[in-house]
């Protein structure tokens, strides 16, 4: 920000109030790229702030997270379908399913603790059991939900070798084998609380974007972790078995598509974020990406390369998701507009929290 | 299970100390502060708080630009257009016209210098110490809240749980102090523990930082803004006094001259978790959508 900027923002006062003009070029470009558009209707924010400082402070997360947050989903949703391919008769879909969780829940748990500021102290989160902390109920769901998702998936990693194996290894392998069934069901019923409670982690802040949405979010959320898990089984199972893996990404796409639209609907000024910047840029892949892997599964889910490819565009359109709101949100806290302007309004209807 | 939020006389007592003594806060009286930023250095030597680097922000004397891990007390400088006051006296000091020559009262712009110790504001709810999922943020017997940085894991929820923007992440070198683990101010819990004043407070020339036990500062503050209404003052105001606010009231509360904004504060501050059940409610909801959708998918139509 130039000084001169920074100069009005600073001297703009609640009696003579400045025109923010980042939110002026930012009007413009997009009336310029988009003639209608429902956020025209949200007038230019007039506000104050310090330098045009934030006031709040964006999360120190990197992409460890927001690559945790699919990755969870995409876990949780492939638990669910290797569960009920294992109860219906589906083996391949069984394995991939459980596989697929297993990988995706391993690399999301070294994710999470590259990210904390001091990874050797991760065992710290299991000093204490804390429902106020999303982070500490994500901990102790994560704790039920990996162990069981890791016994159903080790078991299929396994079963091709188990022929091969000394007999020293075989009981044990066998054993695995038999707790797989009743661990893949375990780790069904526990995997819907992985999907959704990364919803709360984020609106449970004060970042203004991730706020605004907490009615909505965790439906966004487990939409979008349908849409992957099931757009990655109709990747990795022939269409033969791939039928509830087709009809549960469809059912997340369009769940995530309509309540991500009357979520952006309620949030005033604080969607700005999703249409703007790279969390906009992310935001428009994602349902792009959703869209055509939702009309592909629907057309041509019975073709194995246009499976294939629309399973694929939902995976990928469920990790934009991720990151888009992710980086959606770290740049609502960054700018003061998105933290004064709610809160003043807030003010001026009568309904601060403090009326 | 402790309150979420609304009204709390004693969050000691809340969070299970047994006869906790009275709680302590700071008032901040920012229509006294002079700007000497002998409270961020006093709070940096006796904290041992690294520097945060030397740079020239070009934002009048604020140097340091905002609360972080490494600066406790933050002081504001806002320079802003003001016409003089009509009562000044002259104290003849040097000026831009002949001496004897009246100033043209329409043309003369003054502008004022509003300067303002920032600090954490110690909530009554903490949005920082309900994220934490370690227990290293926790309530003192003072009221106040803490990071124990032997536990501290730097997950770093607490940063932008904060409404306010306090609380931040220590990045430096590994190996240095703290480095990776969250940090803010402690209102110098040692020193509490010993009977003193914090070191912000203790080193303040003008007691624009005031140190107490807080139903007696917000005593002496709605008696110091009825003071200033009574000189003519009308701006000033009290921020984060009230018990009925967004986060049940701060330990730490201002008098200000303007809008909150204008000092980087937020207007309407609310604790995250004020709207937690809600949230835990719809992710409920949206986990039993998610199963009754796969068991759906098993079930109906072909293949």
């Amino acid at each position: 920000m130039s000084q001169h900027q920074a100069e009005l923002r600073a001297e703009g006062r609640a009696d003579q109030p400045v025109q923010s003009q980042d939110g002026m070029r930012d009007r413009r470009r997009r009336l310029g790229k988009r003639r209608r558009d429902e956020h025209q209707m949200v007038p230019d924010a007039v506000f104050t702030s310090y330098y045009g400082r934030p006031v709040v402070k964006a999360s120190p997360w990197e992409a460890d997270i927001p690559a945790y947050l699919f990755l969870g989903g995409l876990a949780a949703g492939s638990s669910l379908l290797g569960a009920g391919a294992g109860l219906t008769g589906r083996p391949v879909l069984r394995r991939a399913g459980r596989i697929s969780a297993l990988t995706a829940i391993s690399v999301s748990f070294a994710a999470l603790v590259h990210d904390l500021g001091r990874p050797s102290r991760f065992v710290n989160m299991l000093r204490v059991a804390k429902p106020t902390s999303p982070m500490s109920v994500g901990t102790w769901i994560l704790t039920v939900y990996g162990p069981l998702a890791g016994v159903a998936g080790a078991a299929e990693l396994l079963a091709p070798f188990a022929g091969r194996l000394p007999r020293s290894l075989r009981m044990p392998v066998q054993l695995l084998g038999r707790l797989a069934g009743p661990a893949g069901v375990g780790s069904a019923v526990v995997a819907p609380a992985v999907a959704s409670y990364t919803a709360v982690l984020l609106t449970h802040t004060s970042t203004p974007t991730w706020s605004a949405a907490r009615k909505h979010l965790p439906f966004v959320f487990v939409g979008s972790a349908a849409a992957a898990s099931g757009g990655l089984g109709m990747l990795l199972a022939p269409v033969s078995e791939a039928g509830p893996a087709r009809r549960l990404a469809l059912g997340g796409a369009l769940l995530e598509l309509g309540v991500e639209h009357s979520m952006e609907a309620s949030m005033g000024i604080t969607a700005e974020p999703l249409h703007q910047g790279a969390g906009g840029t992310l935001m428009r892949a994602s349902k792009i990406l959703t869209v055509l892997g939702a009309v592909g599964s629907l057309f041509g889910g019975r073709n194995r390369v246009a499976a294939g490819l629309s399973g694929a565009c939902l995976v990928a359109g469920s990790a934009c998701t991720r990151f888009g709101v992710f980086e959606a949100g770290q740049a609502s806290a960054r700018d003061p507009k998105y933290t004064v302007v709610p809160q003043r309004q807030r003010i001026e209807r009568g309904e601060s929290a403090g009326a | 299970m402790p309150s979420l939020s609304g009204p709390l006389h004693d969050p000691a007592a809340d969070a299970g100390w047994q006869n906790p003594p009275p709680r302590k806060g700071f008032f901040t009286d920012t229509s006294v502060c002079i700007g000497c930023k002998a409270c961020e250095v006093a709070c940096k030597e006796w904290n041992g708080v690294p520097d945060d680097g030397f740079n020239l922000l070009g934002s009048s004397y604020d140097n340091t630009g905002s609360l972080s891990a490494s600066t406790w007390r933050h002081v504001a400088f806002i320079e802003q257009p003001a016409k003089p006051a009509s009562s000044t006296v002259s104290l003849g000091m040097p000026s831009t016209v002949k001496p004897g020559e009246a100033m043209n009262p329409e043309s003369a712009v003054d502008f004022r210098w509003l300067m303002s110790s920032d600090v954490c504001k110690h909530c009554t709810h903490a949005g920082c110490l309900d994220v934490c999922p370690t227990g290293s943020l926790f309530r003192t017997e003072f009221g106040t809240v803490v990071v124990q940085e032997d536990i501290c894991n730097g997950c770093g929820y607490c940063v932008p749980a904060c409404p306010f923007g306090v609380i931040d992440r220590r990045v430096g070198e590994q190996g240095q102090k703290n480095v990776g683990i969250a940090q803010k101010c402690t209102l110098c819990y040692d020193r509490l523990g010993a009977g003193k004043t914090p070191a912000c407070a203790q080193a303040c020339p003008t007691e624009s930082i005031q140190f107490g036990d807080l139903d007696e500062l917000r005593e002496r503050a709605a008696a110091r803004v009825e003071a200033l209404h009574a000189q003519g003052v009308e701006s000033a105001r009290l921020y984060g006094d009230s018990p009925d606010d967004g986060v049940g009231g701060a330990g730490a509360f201002f008098l200000l001259l303007d809008q909150p904004e204008v000092y980087g504060l937020p207007p309407d501050p609310v604790v995250p978790t004020r709207d937690l059940p809600q949230m835990w409610r719809h992710a409920a909801l949206a986990a039993a959508g998610l199963l009754a959708g796969a068991v759906a998918a098993f079930l109906g139509g072909r293949g």
